[in-house]
């Protein structure tokens, strides 16, 4: 009889103190972010999708190697080059060189697992992430992202 | 004869709008509360401090195609949503707000409402069974079981009280308590000292009869999915859920009523009718408040806690109430 | 309340608990003969998100297979990537700075910590209390915060690299981690106080879902499951890896075998950890985090190389076996939670529904792991 009336009684008193915690948490100030209408700053090693990194004259660090597709374990980075002729000037003479230029640039983000991979085996430095994360859309076209037409955009 | 007529269906449309605004609106408060109390804003966007929420919600519900399985007892399934919301409606009838606001005054209302009370338990049967879905048979089971045990100590719990103060008229229950506070019935007296002890079993018996946390077997979501109103969408849905926030309403009122001493004013600061909305709110707030901070009971923790714990007790107060009284 | 249970045939439905349950935290099926609250016999169907992890470990190059790792497990990756770079190091022969061994114990734990808490609260959502998950992944956030400014990502994190880290820690983090111990020590006060000595909770798993120590061996349950079975096993203790031997800390074991043993043990070593990550700042020695001489393609000598570690959920083994080349012949993963979810058939016959739920819960499944 004892024991039934005791934990009736240390029953109660467990559900007190756990009402007792919920009614003082009721008070205290809310912790979450109202995600639309603020959002918070992105840390600065958060790995978005990637973009390309420009030289000082605007055209692309890239020099078109292909380490990053070779890199990447889902095969979501697709990247084209053409041969262009120019020439510079070595000990006084002008000499002709070849070198690759990048044409196109794909990233196909519906595929990316974002591991990083392709900016870590990149020798040149010419990728980086991107601190983008609200990326959003219904239709699939909308994640094969063209790196080389955002760069222009982002310096036009 | 006409205007008494008139009066009655006035007084009966204007509880109805009582029953559905409050159902409305005690979903944004649980909602906001149970906000508050996880630490988080709840609904804050439709509207100052989210208030246009419940109508958009109704908006949204009301839109929807109500959906009726395949292999279900259509009618079954139809009427149980009904069945869940108008007996709530129809106890606040004789729901006594103050000394003069009360749609239908009737000297049996306790009687009444216990016996509208007990019909939410069939709309939970039919819904269960009417959908065709194992979760629902087993929630209704559930259910069912669970209103049965858990009314037992909470007639006899009112027993007590009707025989303490001789009537079953609930405007006259709350005369009984006027006075200040030492005259209600949850003060314990010389003639019945076990008042607190009823309270928390009458308390505890209207979770349990509104199917809210910790004892909401019949919808326990991480179990049943959704219990007897899996199969249900748009406003048969909407139904349910009104109907559950109705009952939640008659239950504190109920025991404003019984214990609490209705529109009774402890310092008569303003009208009776405010006094006893405040105390039905802060007992709904108090039901909010256990909802989000308990786990849920299993089925047999349920029924031990009722046949075991709450039944002989209440039985032991009354008669030892009986007793007392008999002396006294 | 659970026991065998005598039943007439033909009386028994079949109830479909999956794919798309909200007690079964992912796409996991249980096909559950039923009579009345009572399971007759239960069958878990597996498979619904294989995603062929192992395979995809052969077809690709090993640098290439690090991010798959931490698919497995999203809630505590850092424990595979780590098993995955353990495996390959020993197999290729290339050597850890001390460094950087103990950054991936600290984070690790800092891991298994969050993998704990978010089990707390999912468990205590099976039991149907809702806040104590919204307070265990406040705790949490703070975390992944952490983390995601070290690793970079807040969940599949692919930080560790063979021979080292993909980034050094920086002295912000050092602080953070040091506030979180006693924010985190307090944190689990309050969830002694508000659910571990809340009656209903007990009740709820007092005594029920019991799996016996000769269960847990039949199936090959590790973890947090047999430890709450009163088998003393923690691959950190009995077979040492990293910079494990170093640490001082306890394995919390029960002997009761039922739910609240597996939730003390859990609940327990949230607090071990603590301490680990406690002495790993401490000690934290001075250095780089790479290797100067690694080899520039990785290809382990011909062999066969097993490793296991001990992650949030019990021992994960990782078995590569090379030809040699840069891809791996064989690539096999042991997955804790596979072997703790097969029990639950077993287990759970003769028990009510709500109980053998709780008994889920207290598993600590995590779908994508069982599945790979």
């Amino acid at each position: 009889m004892g024991a039934y009336f005791s934990e009736i009684f240390r029953g109660l008193q467990s559900l007190a103190i756990g009402l007792g915690i919920t009614f003082k948490e009721f008070f205290k100030p809310v912790v979450t972010v109202p995600y639309p209408y603020e959002t918070i700053k992105m840390s600065e090693r958060f790995r978005g999708h990637i973009e390309l990194i420009e030289n000082e004259d605007g055209t692309p660090k890239c020099v078109a190697c292909g380490m990053c597709q070779r890199a990447c374990p889902s095969g979501c980075i697709s990247l084209a080059s053409k041969s262009v002729k120019y020439e510079v000037e070595v000990k006084g003479e002008m000499k002709t060189k070849k070198k690759k230029v990048l044409t196109t640039y794909d990233l196909n983000f519906t595929t990316c697992s974002l591991c990083g991979q392709c900016v870590e085996s990149c020798n040149f430095d010419a990728i980086t992430f991107s601190k983008e994360y609200n990326l959003a859309s219904d239709r699939k076209e909308d994640f094969h992202f063209d790196l080389l037409n955002r760069l222009e955009e982002r310096n036009s | 004869m006409s205007l008494t007529i008139l009066n009655a269906v006035i007084a009966v449309v204007i509880a109805i709008a009582f029953a559905a605004l409050n159902a409305a609106y005690l979903v944004w408060a649980e909602r906001r509360g149970a906000g508050r109390i996880q630490r988080r804003p709840g609904p804050n966007v439709n509207g100052p401090l989210g208030l246009l929420q419940p109508p958009a919600d109704g908006l949204k519900l009301m839109t929807k195609q109500l959906i009726i399985p395949g292999g279900a007892d259509k009618a079954l399934f139809m009427v149980a949503p009904v069945l869940a919301m108008a007996p709530a409606i129809m106890s606040f009838v004789t729901i006594p707000f103050s000394e003069n606001i009360v749609a239908r005054s009737m000297n049996i209302g306790v009687l009444m409402i216990f016996a509208f009370a007990s019909l939410g338990a069939m709309s939970i049967l039919l819904a269960g069974w009417g959908s065709r879905n194992k979760y629902g048979v087993m929630a209704a089971v559930r259910a069912v079981s669970q209103n049965i045990s858990y009314e037992i100590p909470m007639l006899i719990t009112v027993i007590t009280i009707v025989m303490m103060t001789g009537t079953m008229d609930l405007k006259e229950l709350v005369a009984g308590q006027s006075g200040g506070i030492w005259n209600w019935n949850l003060v314990p007296s010389l003639s019945s000292p076990l008042m607190p002890v009823a309270f928390l079993i009458f308390f505890i018996c209207t979770l349990a009869e509104t199917n809210r946390a910790p004892f909401d077997l019949g919808e326990a979501e991480s179990e049943l999915v959704a219990g007897f109103h899996t199969e249900y969408g748009s406003m048969g849905f909407g139904l349910f859920f009104m109907g559950e926030y109705a009952n939640i309403v008659i239950g504190a009122s109920l025991i404003t009523i019984l214990f609490l001493g209705g529109w009774g004013c402890p310092l008569g600061l303003f009208p009776g009718v405010w006094w006893f909305l405040l105390k039905i709110y802060l007992l709904i707030f108090s039901f909010i408040w256990i909802r989000w901070t308990f786990p849920r009971t299993t089925i047999y923790g349920l029924l031990n806690l009722s046949w075991k714990i709450l039944i002989p007790i209440s039985l032991f107060n009354l008669l030892f109430t009986a007793g007392l009284l008999k002396v006294f | 309340m659970s026991g065998p249970i005598h039943i007439q045939p033909g009386e028994t439905f079949i109830l479909n608990v999956g794919p798309q349950h909200p007690a079964t935290h992912g796409v996991l099926r249980v096909k559950m003969e039923m009579d009345g609250e009572y399971i007759v016999k239960a069958e878990t169907v597996l498979g619904y998100i294989h995603r062929m992890h192992e395979l995809m470990g052969e077809n690709r190059t090993y640098p290439q297979v690090l991010p798959n790792l931490s698919r497995l497990d999203y809630l505590g990756a850092l424990g595979y990537t780590h098993g995955h770079v353990l495996a390959v190091e020993r197999a290729s022969g290339i050597e850890v700075p001390e460094r950087a061994e103990y950054i991936r114990v600290i984070t690790v734990e800092l891991n298994r910590v969050a993998s704990h808490l978010f089990w707390f609260g999912a468990f205590v959502m099976d039991l149907g209390g809702f806040t104590p998950l919204m307070y265990a992944i406040e705790d949490r956030e703070y975390i992944l915060d952490m983390l995601e400014a070290v690793t970079g990502s807040r969940l599949t994190y692919c930080y560790y690299r063979f021979g080292g880290l993909y980034n050094d820690i920086d002295d912000e983090f050092i602080d953070r981690a040091r506030a979180f111990i006693p924010r985190m020590r307090k944190s689990l006060k309050k969830y002694d106080a508000l659910v571990t000595g809340n009656i209903i909770f007990r009740k709820r798993l007092e005594g029920i879902g019991p799996i016996s120590a000769e269960m847990c061996r039949k199936y090959g349950a590790t973890g947090p499951v047999a430890r709450g079975s009163g088998i003393n096993f923690d691959v950190r203790k009995n077979e040492p890896y990293s910079v494990y031997p170093e640490f001082d800390f306890d394995v919390p074991v029960y002997d009761e075998c039922d739910s609240l043993a597996r939730y003390y043990v859990r609940m327990e070593e949230m607090e071990q950890s603590l301490r680990i990550i406690e002495q790993g700042l401490d000690k934290l020695p001075e250095g780089p985090i790479m290797p100067k001489k690694k080899p520039k393609l990785i290809k382990p000598p011909v062999g066969d190389y097993y490793q296991a570690v001990e992650t949030a959920r019990g021992s994960f083994g990782i078995r590569i076996v090379s030809d040699g080349t840069k891809n791996a012949y064989r690539f096999k993963l042991r997955s804790p939670t596979y072997s703790n979810m097969s029990l639950f058939d077993e287990a759970c016959e003769g028990m009510m529904i709500m109980d053998a739920l709780a008994l889920m819960g207290s598993l600590d499944l995590v779908i994508p792991e069982i599945d790979r």
